[in-house]
Formats: C-alpha cells, structure tokens, sequence
C-alpha cells in the first residue's frame, strides 16, 4: 500500500474505572479496503470505534483517521467520515424525506441520489414517518444518512444488528456498491461471519479487550487448521505443542485445531503413531470459533503474534 | 464491448462458512462448467465488478479468482474487451496434477468402503458416472 493507512491507532488503551476496555490497540486500515473489526461482546469495539471519532478520549497511545489526530478532527474531516452508531438514532416524528433534508442542512457535500438510491433499496417510502419504520428500513434509513454525503471513509458500528435477513442482504449490497468508488474504506464491526465473508478483505480480532489478528481474511483463516488424527486404542496425551487452540478427544481419535500450524508440529503428531492424520482447512466461521473459544490453556497460544500486523 | 459476444450468466452458487474458500467456489463451479463444457472457448464472462455484483461478493474475491482461472489457462482477459473462456493449455506437470488428485481419491474410496461397496461396486459406480458425464458434454445450457 502506497497511500498512508486510513484509520490508524498506537498503543490505544482505555479504562473504565479499573476496567480496561481496550489495550495497547496497534491497527492499520488500509485505504480502499473492507475491513472488518471482529471480536465477542464486550471485546472493545465500539470502545474503540468512539476513540476514532474523538467521541471517548483514550487513556493512553494515538488514533488518527485521514491522518488526523481523532481528538483534532475538524467539522471539514467529519463530513468525510460517515458513522453509523448501533442505535440508529433518528427522530421517530419526521417523514423518512424530511430526515434526509435535516441531516443534508449540516452538509456542504450531499447527494441526493446515493440518498434515494439507498431508501428505496430498503424498500422505503420518503412519506413514512420514521416511527412507523421496521428495524431493518431504519437501519435502511440510518445507513442512507450516512451514505449521502460520499463519505471518503465508513465507519459502521455493528450494522447488521438485529436485521433480519432480507435487511442484512440489502446492508451486503450496499456495501459492496460502495466499493465502486475503489478508494473508499469501508471499516465495520459485525458478528454475522458469512457477511463478512463475503464482504471484507481485512479483518482485526479483538478479544478480551486485546488485538490478537489483524490480517488479509485469507491469510486468517489459513492460519487456523484442524488436525484430525486417528487411533487403534485410545488416543495419547498430546505433547506441549506450540498453537494449540483447542483439543477434542473420543474413544479413538483426536481432533486438535491449531494456529499456524508448522511443519515440526505436525512431524510431532505423526511421532503419535495415528493411523491416519489429516489436516483440514476451516470455515471462517469455524477457524474464528476455535481462536477465540473457551480453552483451558491460553498460553499455548503465543504465535498468534505471527497473524499481526502483516496487512 | 467486443461486437456479437453475449456475456454468459454464471451460475454460481456461494456458500459462506464452507470451508473452501469463496474464490476457490468460483475457480472450480468454472473449471466444472468448463470440463462439462456448459461454458466453452470465447464465451465472455462477466466482468469483475458485474459478478462480484451479481453474487453480492468483495470485487478482490473474484478478482482472485479470475487472477487463478488465467493462471490456470481457462480465461484470459482482453484488455477493453473483458474476459473470455480460452482454449485449454495444460499449465500443471502431469505428476502434480496426481498429486492433487490422489486425496480427492483417498476419500472417495473411504467414504464408499465404509459404505460397504465392494470393489466390483464402486469400479461400477465410477464408470457410470464417467459415462454420465461424457453424456452431459453434449447439453450445453
């Protein structure tokens, strides 16, 4: 990537209270990317995402975004970024019409065309008063908003949340429609993995309020593989191996999944004497299940640092 | 556009969460349409933007796959004209093309085995479906 990353952070750390709601965030977007910020509830998200807009003020270590500090954004850098809060918050008393030209009086830059373009992909009437609206045509509603100013960069906070189907697919479309303009930056959080299939080609893991991937999607979930191993008698204990992720054990097989499975791991293996071992490739969905899940020994995992920053 | 040429409709099926890989469906649904030749020389595929429209797909997604269909010598893209099926050149070695296909084999065997055919059975089974396919080449839809 030539161009200087779009959305930035060092060392971003954030506490509430004593709690640390997110440490030591190093990530880079890179400009005309779909990047898809990844993690359970609770991890840090949308922590991080209000730190971009300057909305939270970190603790401690820097965001930047169009190479602005996000504490100095200035009224002309906002109306490049278009942010799309969880909430969807829009006055419930005004027509979806009327919506549009409130929120068009605070841009020199609007067009109404993405506007209209949008609500009618979302099936909805510019006469509808906005408390009549179904959650996925305000979700319609909202994205709309803030698409119309051409945003050079978007930032969504979870926009598929509570969509049912149909809303989802059309907030897909959207996104990918917006990627016709090719350096536009297009950074969401999601839990819906198979839209972010589709969509992303980057994506950061967030975990317990700690980066722990931020890679191309490919290259993530390449790096996590099941190893499928067969036995005559019940299977051994497995040796102290490094990238463990988890283990499941049956009468006579094993199934272990492991982060950047390496060559001498899987000669480790084979020194078992299985009958048969096999290395499966995961889903995304699968693979991001097996690196965040529950395992007992959280330390194995000490490659992940591999996965980091190597957009 | 090139004059004449009608830009075929791909029918692609995605499945996210499978895993292989998205890019990898559409590398082998058009190897498939290809080898059963419902897609043949100089038909014109759609372009970049318009499949990855189509299917509701990142464009870098099938941008890869295309990038690996022209590695692998199915397509070609003509600058300002778009991208077209080409005749079939052979860009892996024999031996590594029986590389790749000793695992599809290995399963096969063990799914059917543990489905207790016999060996006459499968030999059968295999060579029906051969036929059947050879039969297929002809109803190019």
């Amino acid at each position: 990537m030539k161009h200087p990353p779009v959305i930035e952070t060092r060392g971003l750390t954030k506490y509430f209270g004593a709690k640390c709601a997110l440490r030591d965030l190093n990530l880079e977007v890179p400009r005309g990317c779909v990047f898809a910020f990844l993690g359970r509830n609770g991890s840090g998200k949308t922590t991080t995402i209000r730190m971009l807009l300057g909305l939270v003020r970190q603790d401690r270590g820097e965001a930047r975004v169009l190479g602005c500090d996000s504490r100095e954004l200035t009224p002309e850098l906002r109306a490049r970024i278009g942010y799309l809060t969880e909430e969807h918050q829009v006055y419930g008393w005004m027509s979806v019409r009327e919506t549009g030209e409130f929120q068009a009086s605070f841009y020199s830059r609007w067009n109404e065309k993405i506007f209209r373009g949008v609500i009618g992909h979302f099936g909805l009437k510019p006469e509808a008063k906005v408390k009549h609206l179904s959650r996925g045509m305000r979700a319609g509603l909202c994205l709309a908003l803030t698409l119309a100013p051409d945003p050079d960069v978007l930032i969504l906070d979870d926009p598929a949340l509570g969509l049912d189907p149909v809303a989802r697919r059309s907030l897909v479309e959207s996104m990918i429609y917006l990627t016709r303009r090719s350096d536009r930056t297009i950074f969401f959080s999601s839990h819906d993995l198979a839209d972010v299939e589709r969509v992303a080609d980057h994506i950061a893991v967030l975990d317990y309020s700690v980066l722990r991937a931020c890679c191309p999607l490919e290259k993530f979930r390449n790096g996590v593989r099941e190893v499928r191993l067969q036995f005559a008698t019940p299977p051994p204990q497995l040796p102290p191996l490094p990238g463990l992720l988890q283990c499941l054990r049956t009468e006579n097989a094993l199934r272990a999944t492991f982060v950047n499975l390496s060559s001498d791991t899987e000669q480790a293996l084979r020194a078992l004497n299985p009958l048969t071992l096999e290395v499966i490739s995961l889903g995304l969905e699968d693979a991001f299940i097996s690196y965040l899940g529950e395992r007992g020994e959280k330390s194995f995992i000490l490659s992940d640092i591999d996965m980091e920053a190597t957009v | 556009m090139c004059s004449g040429t009608v830009i075929v409709i791909l029918h692609i099926h995605i499945h996210p969460g499978s895993s292989v890989p998205i890019y990898r469906q559409i590398v082998e649904q058009v190897r498939h349409k290809v080898a059963t030749e419902r897609l043949g020389v100089s038909d014109q595929l759609p372009s970049v933007r318009a499949l990855a429209e189509t299917l509701v797909l990142n464009p870098n997604t099938v941008a890869r796959a295309y990038a690996e269909l022209a590695r692998e010598g199915v397509i070609e893209t003509r600058p300002g004209r778009g991208v077209f099926i080409i005749a079939k050149r052979r860009v892996i070695v024999r031996a590594e093309a029986r590389r790749r296909l000793d695992p599809l084999l290995n399963t096969l065997i063990s799914e059917a085995l543990a489905m207790d055919f016999t060996r006459e059975e499968l030999k059968e089974a295999f060579e029906d479906k051969l036929n059947h396919w050879s039969n297929d080449k002809g109803d190019k839809s």
